[in-house]
């Protein structure tokens, strides 16, 4: 588009002078695109610390015995880097970040439907992420039970369980509140003619994602905070030697955390459904398909909890029902990655960065995938419960599902939110280098699983060394990619070029609103006429508009 | 109202029209809207529901496993007190009604009288929890009490979810007072009126939400031996 519209005489949402100044202006600010931002900087700040949390510990895999750190250690950083990554990282994710910032001008409206409470849910995130953080420092030390707080162990270890817990429940609420948040918003806020079905796809995938939100955060957040009372009060509710059962925690923490993997990865899928129309130019295939199937993935997500307890002890009757329903969730899954690439079929596509790292995500994210069919597979699961296998599916599909998006969508909306462009090529560069390094750290994992290797140990056995080398110099090309990425997008927030209004000629709202918004999104709320996606009423209307220009001439 | 969205190429550039842009800093609220504010309070019930749930889930299993024990452990609880509690919570969602609907009508006093009658019986419902939960810990029966750990697994299980259950109702009764008290001081100070009473409304769910969930609470622990 033409920058020079959008050098025009309106003041941007960053130069907006509101009563406050300076940090107030932001920390204190209701407006949904400051609020996005700052959880932009927090969730990016917490994903260095993962990140480095994670090489560190590949590290130490990359010799037999003790390489820089002792188990004790090993233990503490395995647990905070899936706390970190999984609560402050990939669950808050793509809702709280590009939820907050496009859902309301991606609908039309000027902000969240509760614009107070949608700083509240920062405030109380930014709160748990400090209790989080505080943990590591308060007596006892790190805590080193790993992310599912499992007890008894939890009950019995020495480390500050409880501060790591409360900052759970804390982060839990935050998460509630941003749910109710964005589902009252899409109820509500909708732009006059948008029905249902106008609605762009992301906000359909944010619409389920609330709603997982909400109905599966209370129920760990009452188990965490049960985990927290039996140990300062020793009340016996999941401590076997008063008569309480382990298992039924172990059920009552996957009832939430099996949803919450679809938390993490359905708005991915979401932002995944906006790129690929944009650069395909091309109207999305399929758009109820993949609308419904993101309410069917949150359905049918809520009975597969049980897969994760395989062997712990259940009945083989719901061993073979939660493993069906394991099953099931792979055809909504694939009806929407079927969808994509019907998108991209006969598109004219521009292979910009954003469509790069869309097209490394099917990649892995199909491997991810049905990999998940081969541990949801009873009698396989006995044999790859526990080893790296598992780690490489989950990595393969959060990491290089939810973690590629979430950087996708930063890519692709990096011109809206600070009005500059990214040099593409050196993007490109970047997406390759964590591709690559992604693959030689966690395919190995997957036949390092195959092979036997145990997850959670600080050593091993000296058949699996060359793999474990080869695993943790991929970690290092992963994060070579992640700094050349992050120092691209710095160079460009600093003295990009102007990014105009709509760079990739996308055709949702927040394309025909300037870089970066002004404070209101709109200076009148747009009326809806068409879907989302519609290029072809877009290129009916301009030669529509080109014989009426043609013709007013031609009477002249 | 003329724009086509999609059609980028008619988008014109923003005029800054409202450069001040300090009412959007200072409130974020563009217009009241009273059924989005029930929808989210609506919503918002449903996690304390299934907050509460999940303890109900755990009660229920627990229950299954120890039927016999539960049995056992129910026989000590007074259930005329038990009774009595659920009276005093009954009229006081009936009162906090009754006040919604007095405000609706315009009487502001007797509104906030009606509030007063609904936090005084919150109070005395927390009192006679008090007496209770007194009496078991006189008696010798708390978590890791000698006398609790001695007895059988599931008698211990069930004063642990006596216990925490109806202790996290209790924050909620607390919490309900707290917000009814500050609806008090609103409908003194005309921020909540017989025309914008949605606050009030949505504190009467959320009382509402207390009551119900003590009506589940009464039976499992006091009525089924």
């Amino acid at each position: 588009m033409a920058d020079h519209v959008i050098h025009g005489n309106y003041v941007d949402f960053y130069d907006e002078k509101g009563p406050r100044k300076g940090i107030l202006a932001w920390i204190l600010s209701t407006d949904h695109k400051r609020i996005g931002l700052m959880y932009l900087i927090a969730l990016t700040t917490f994903f260095c610390i993962g990140a480095t949390i994670g090489v560190l510990m590949r590290l130490e895999m990359l010799g037999q015995g003790r390489t820089i750190m002792g188990p004790q250690t090993y233990n503490s950083l395995f647990t905070l880097h899936g706390l970190i990554m999984i609560f402050l990282f990939v669950i808050p994710g793509i809702p709280a970040v590009f939820g907050n910032f496009f859902l309301p001008i991606m609908l039309g409206a000027k902000d969240v439907a509760f614009p107070r409470l949608n700083l509240l849910s920062w405030w109380l995130y930014i709160t748990g992420g400090i209790f989080a953080v505080l943990s590591l420092f308060l007596a006892g030390g790190p805590i080193d039970t790993g992310w599912t707080f499992y007890v008894p162990y939890s009950l019995r270890t020495g480390t500050d369980v409880s501060w790591m817990i409360l900052a759970a429940f804390i982060l839990g609420f935050s998460s509630i509140l941003t749910g109710l948040n964005f589902i009252t918003t899409i109820h509500r806020m909708r732009a006059p003619g948008m029905g249902w079905f106008k609605m762009p796809l992301f906000a359909w995938s944010i619409y389920a994602t609330a709603w997982i939100q909400l109905i599966a955060t209370p129920i760990v957040g009452i188990t965490l905070a049960l985990v927290a009372i039996e140990r300062i009060f020793g009340v016996g509710l999941f401590d076997p030697t008063l008569g309480g059962d382990p298992i039924l925690y172990q059920h009552m923490f996957w009832i939430y955390s099996h949803p919450a993997v679809y938390i993490m990865i359905l708005p991915a899928m979401g932002v995944v459904s906006e790129i690929i129309p944009t650069f395909a130019h091309r109207t999305i295939f399929g758009y109820k398909a993949i609308a419904i199937s993101s309410l069917a993935i949150a359905f049918v997500g809520y009975f597969v909890w049980g897969h994760h307890m395989f062997v712990s002890g259940m009945s083989d009757t719901s061993r073979w029902i939660f493993s069906l329903f394991t099953f099931l969730v792979a055809i909504p899954s694939a009806v929407k990655v079927f969808n994509w690439t019907a998108t991209l079929y006969k598109g004219s596509i521009d292979l910009k960065a954003p469509l790069l790292f869309v097209l490394a995500f099917i990649f892995v994210f199909s491997i991810g995938g049905l990999s998940g069919l081969v541990v949801g597979a009873l009698a396989t699961d006995v044999h790859l419960t526990d080893t790296y296998f598992v780690v490489a599916h989950f990595h393969f599909v959060v990491f290089g599902g939810t973690g590629f998006i979430f950087f996708a969508a930063l890519h692709y909306w990096f011109p809206k939110m600070f009005g500059k462009l990214y040099n593409d090529n050196v993007a490109k560069v970047a997406i390759s280098m964590i591709t690559l390094g992604f693959l030689m750290l966690y395919f190995t994992f997957f036949i390092l699983g195959y092979q036997g290797m145990p997850r959670r140990y600080y050593d091993y056995l000296p058949q699996y060394h060359w793999e474990h080398v080869f695993a943790t110099v991929g970690s290092w090309v992963m994060i070579s990619g992640f700094i050349v990425m992050f120092v691209n997008l710095f160079i460009a927030f600093r003295k990009g070029p102007r990014a105009g209004m709509n760079p990739w000629g996308g055709m949702t709202l927040e394309w025909t609103v300037p870089s970066p918004p002004p404070m209101e999104n709109f200076e009148e709320i747009p009326v809806i006429t068409h879907g989302p996606y519609d290029y072809h009423a877009q290129q009916e209307a301009e030669q529509k508009q080109e014989e009426f220009n043609q013709s007013a001439e031609d009477e002249k | 109202m003329s724009k086509v969205p999609g059609a980028v190429v008619e988008q014109p550039a923003l005029p800054g029209s409202h450069a001040d842009g300090s009412h959007m800093l200072e409130e974020g609220h563009h217009h009241a809207d009273k059924m989005g504010a029930k929808i989210g309070m609506w919503l918002f019930l449903l996690t304390e529901l299934l907050l509460f749930g999940g303890m109900f889930l755990i009660y229920g299993v627990y229950r299954y496993m120890n039927n016999e024990d539960f049995h056992a452990a129910g026989q000590g609880m007074n259930t005329i007190i038990g009774a009595f509690n659920t009276v005093i919570l009954l009229t006081s969602s009936l009162t906090v009604a009754m006040s919604i609907t007095a405000l609706q009508k315009g009487n502001k006093r007797l509104s906030i009288t009606l509030l007063g009658f609904t936090i005084f019986f919150a109070v005395w419902f927390l009192i006679n929890k008090y007496f209770e939960w007194s009496h078991e810990i006189h008696k010798g029966i708390y978590p890791k009490s000698p006398e609790l750990t001695s007895r059988s697994p599931g008698e211990i299980l069930f004063f642990g979810l006596y216990y925490v259950m109806t202790g996290i109702h209790g924050l909620h009764v607390i919490i309900g007072i707290v917000i009814l008290s500050f609806m008090v001081v609103f409908i003194a100070k005309d921020k909540v009126t017989s025309s914008s009473y949605t606050k009030l409304e949505n504190s009467g769910l959320y009382w509402h939400l207390v009551d119900i969930i003590w009506i589940f609470l009464f039976p499992l622990f006091y009525l089924l031996r």
